[in-house]
């Protein structure tokens, strides 16, 4: 996997107070279940994203925990309700607690 | 030629063909500029809805990833200067539908791949990318993705005749244990069921794609060597000249489809 993987963000640049709007994001990653073999044989070892988060001002919004299950490159959708403007930040953490973020500003009027 | 138009004609139960063989054109020896499909249809058209909607949500499309890496790569100053220094992104417009293309200065035929990595050694000063490294995937899909919605345009004259030749007679030899020839499965056979999914016609339309069983995007040179370990044959390497000629046939063949780049394949 790449250091620093490809990270794509939808979110509204603003929205009106009491909106609820969805939000999209999708992170690159090979989501190695570790159940698979390569073509000598061998176990090719898990390596998987474990833990998703978003928040604005330090509180929680969303969370998702993965599992092997997970295809590569997961793809999250969920809504929010926008009450104040401020900085969403994204993260993930692999399952060897490697973190990747990326922020986008919402602007609530 | 004229005996592949037949086998064509004559092997397919597509009433569209049956139709076709019968216009007053159709003995006439084929005019080399032509493409031997009549109605070449995009391996899109054999996909499920749900794979067709991935492909066309341009955020659930995985592909994109590659192509949003490409952009930024496209602009990083790196060795002599930056692909922007010299190319302006608005210039890649129609450029994929070019390739392959017989290329003057190195003699020999070039795939957008091999034009990226010329560009690379001899104007950025920089060591060849590594085909199919990230690298290489993020500048060819986003090259790629500049072209979406348009023809392939490729030229099949001069000296790159001989290359289409070659191209043409790899699609028609049978090849591995299971002694199969590309021309078996993609012109005698497309739209039949083979276990659960629908024979498509080969269309290089979509690449680099996203596909679903490599939960990656790849090359079409690496689709090809796919379909070659599928029949059991020896397969060639990722840029070789068996597939480079190959591609031009295949590009070639696809005349008229609309680049689809990066398409979601299964």
């Amino acid at each position: 996997m790449t250091d620093q993987p490809t990270v794509r963000l939808s979110v509204p640049e603003r929205a009106k107070a009491g909106e609820v709007i969805e939000i999209k994001v999708m992170i690159q990653h090979d989501m190695e279940s570790g159940y698979r073999r390569g073509s000598l044989g061998e176990a090719i070892p898990r390596d998987i994203i474990k833990h998703f988060r978003c928040s604005m001002h330090g509180e929680t919004i969303f969370a998702a925990e993965f599992h092997p299950g997970v295809a590569a490159n997961p793809l999250l959708s969920f809504h929010m309700r926008a009450q104040r403007s401020g900085m969403l930040t994204f993260e993930w953490i692999d399952q060897t607690g490697v973190r990747w973020s990326k922020q986008a500003e919402l602007a609530v009027e | 030629m004229v005996g592949y138009r037949l086998t064509l004609g004559l092997m397919l139960a597509s009433a569209l063909m049956l139709v076709h063989a019968q216009t007053p054109g159709m003995a006439q020896v084929m005019q080399i500029s032509e493409s031997p499909m009549d109605k070449p249809l995009s391996g899109f058209h054999f996909l499920t809805p749900e794979t067709r909607a991935m492909q066309q949500d341009d955020f659930a499309n995985p592909g994109y990833l590659w192509v949003a890496a490409g952009a930024e790569a496209f602009q990083q100053n790196v060795g002599a200067g930056s692909c922007a220094s010299c190319h302006d992104t608005k210039a890649m417009v129609g450029v994929a539908t070019r390739y392959p293309k017989f290329d003057e200065s190195a003699q020999t035929l070039i795939n957008l791949e091999g034009q990226i990595n010329q560009c690379r050694t001899k104007r950025q000063q920089l060591p060849a990318l590594a085909l199919e490294s990230q690298g290489m995937l993020a500048l060819s899909s986003f090259i790629t993705q500049q072209s979406q919605g348009m023809p392939t345009s490729v030229s099949i004259h001069g000296p790159a005749a001989p290359w289409l030749e070659r191209g043409k007679a790899y699609f028609f030899q049978r090849r591995g244990q299971l002694n199969l020839a590309c021309h078996q499965c993609h012109d005698e056979s497309w739209g039949k069921m083979l276990r659960g999914d629908q024979v498509s016609q080969g269309q290089p339309n979509g690449f680099p794609a996203y596909r679903l069983e490599w939960q990656s995007l790849g090359s079409l040179h690496r689709r090809l060597q796919d379909c070659e370990s599928g029949v059991r044959a020896q397969t060639q390497e990722l840029g070789s000249d068996a597939y480079l000629a190959l591609e031009l046939y295949l590009v070639w063949r696809s005349q008229g489809l609309a680049l689809e780049s990066p398409a979601v394949r299964r």
